[in-house]
């Protein structure tokens, strides 16, 4: 069946009022603690440790090639000393929280979203229903709360590893004097950057967890509805990090006073 | 008791369900029948509140579930326990943790009186030492079986059970039916089962209500559905195809497609 836009703009509409109800209930729930702290912890091994290997790599080959890249510019210009500053300050306000998010929006997104997709064309959900469990506090809340406390310090690891791996490649293979680089590193990074950072990294591990639950808890029947529902996760969570990124900048400027 | 006043709900442009008007007393064991896709699990799904009619009420002991908010519909669950088609044991638990899940969250209980009460709703459903299985390791019945240990675990008032037999051979399906006749005799609970075996809905149910085209067709005791003269209710009941429903009848049905090319 082929929908026309006016239908695809409504269905749009309708499911940006289902995610503000979903986020409604969930804050609902947060706000009055109907949380259960193990499943909270499990959810925080879930997206957090077992993210690790994916965040360190992505942390550490971005590092390396903005190093090598900005070193090749500066070169031309004899600031060769300035690469590790511009890296750190890419890294702590751009690079790190939008690299880590996409990462993690493609590994615990689909996972999020595949898990309870199939709960839900398996009846799970409404077994979950029957047993006086509200479908949200068991599994919304431990998955969005887990996001917002293990997504700075996935940004936080991969900044630090990707400034570590610029060091390296500026110091050992591109011949950079170790001390004017830390130097300047030090001189033009500051703790706003980090602040902006980290607090990006906060909205979007909620971002990722509340649409890719939304995904799997709406998706349509069957194999094809959770394969749908998983794309759809992956793709609208890094989308909405995209664009949250550039408010986020400009609102976070303006508080910290760089605009 | 369960009443249920005039109940309609539509899919689309199809009614699936056409001013359904019922009542359950309390200890009654109900067999709702009719053919695949007639409404039977629709009309279970709206007596839980999994489901919301388009008009209509349903009445948990005196009180109307219909305008209450899922957060306020928990409370009312609590009364209910929940047997579905295809099980829907949460697949990443093991079978302790599957029928433990209601007393974690929802009492007070300490790990050893849940083990025990776990154990305990085990051998009522002749599954004991099963705890530490998990439900990829069990065959279709005793799925079932687990599935209605975790409904009656925490002692429930109402019992429905969505077509507990479908898909089991005749022996596991029979172990089933005098598994529901034990629950509801022992635990006197109120018990609904949604059926389209015929066997099954006359050992369980001690009332039969049959759906046909969204609307009630019969509603008395399994003995008056058996002798019934109802045309439909007969057909339903000796089990007879309907003639325009027969696809070797039909006009255009392709009996070439089975001859051998060479004949």
């Amino acid at each position: 069946m082929t929908l026309t836009a006016k239908q695809r703009f409504e269905d749009s509409l309708a499911g940006l009022g289902q995610l503000a109800f979903l986020a409604r209930d969930t804050f609902a729930s947060l706000f009055k603690l109907r949380i259960v702290w193990s499943d909270v912890l499990f959810q925080l091994y879930s997206i957090g440790v077992k993210s690790q290997a994916v965040v360190l790599i992505t942390g550490a080959f971005t590092g390396m090639v903005l190093g090598a890249q900005t070193y090749f510019q500066f070169h031309k210009v004899h600031m060769d000393t300035a690469t590790l500053a511009v890296v750190s300050d890419a890294m702590c306000d751009e690079l790190g929280p939008v690299l880590t998010a996409l990462m993690v929006a493609g590994r615990v997104g689909a996972a999020i979203a595949a898990e309870i997709g199939t709960m839900r064309v398996t009846e799970q959900i409404d077994a979950l229903r029957t047993l006086a469990t509200h479908p949200v506090d068991y599994l919304v809340v431990p998955r969005v709360a887990a996001g917002f406390f293990a997504m700075p310090i996935l940004v936080m690891e991969a900044i630090c590893v990707g400034i570590g791996a610029c060091y390296f490649v500026n110091v050992n293979l591109l011949g950079i004097d170790p001390a004017y680089l830390y130097y300047n590193m030090l001189h033009f990074t500051h703790d706003v950057d980090l602040f902006m950072g980290l607090t990006k990294a906060f909205f979007y591990g909620g971002i990722i967890t509340l649409i890719s639950c939304y995904k799997g808890m709406n998706c349509g029947l069957g194999a094809q509805g959770v394969g749908r529902a998983t794309t759809e996760a992956v793709v609208y969570s890094s989308i909405t990090v995209l664009i949250v990124n550039f408010f986020l900048t400009l609102i976070l400027g303006k508080i910290v006073g760089l605009l | 008791m369960i009443e249920v006043r005039d109940l309609q709900k539509n899919f689309g442009a199809q009614r699936v369900l056409d001013g359904i008007s019922f009542q359950i007393e309390s200890g009654e064991s109900v067999a709702i029948i009719g053919r695949s896709g007639c409404g039977k699990s629709v009309l279970i799904k709206h007596l839980i509140g999994l489901m919301k009619p388009d008009t209509g009420d349903v009445l948990i002991d005196g009180e109307s579930i219909v305008p209450m908010d899922e957060r306020q519909l928990l409370r009312v669950r609590q009364k209910f326990g929940m047997v579905f088609q295809g099980a829907a044991l949460f697949d990443s638990m093991t079978v302790k943790e599957n029928v433990a899940f209601a007393l974690r969250r929802n009492s007070k209980m300490t790990e050893a009186e849940i083990s025990k009460r776990v154990a305990r709703a085990l051998e009522v459903v002749d599954l004991p030492g099963t705890e530490n299985k998990n439900p990829a390791e069990l065959s279709g019945g005793m799925r079932k079986r687990v599935g209605l240990a975790r409904a009656i675990v925490y002692e429930p008032q109402i019992l429905l059970y969505d077509e507990p037999t479908t898909g089991l051979d005749p022996i596991v399906s029979d172990s089933i039916d005098q598994l529901i006749i034990h629950v509801r005799d022992e635990l006197k609970v109120t018990s609904v089962v949604v059926t389209h075996d015929m066997r099954s809905a006359r050992r369980v149910g001690n009332h039969v209500i049959m759906l046909h085209q969204g609307k009630i067709q019969a509603n008395c005791s399994p003995e008056q559905l058996f002798n019934s003269t109802d045309p439909i209710v007969r057909q339903f009941v000796d089990g007879i195809a309907d003639p325009k429903e027969n696809l070797i009848n039909q006009p255009d049905y392709p009996t070439a497609f089975f001859r051998h090319p060479k004949e």
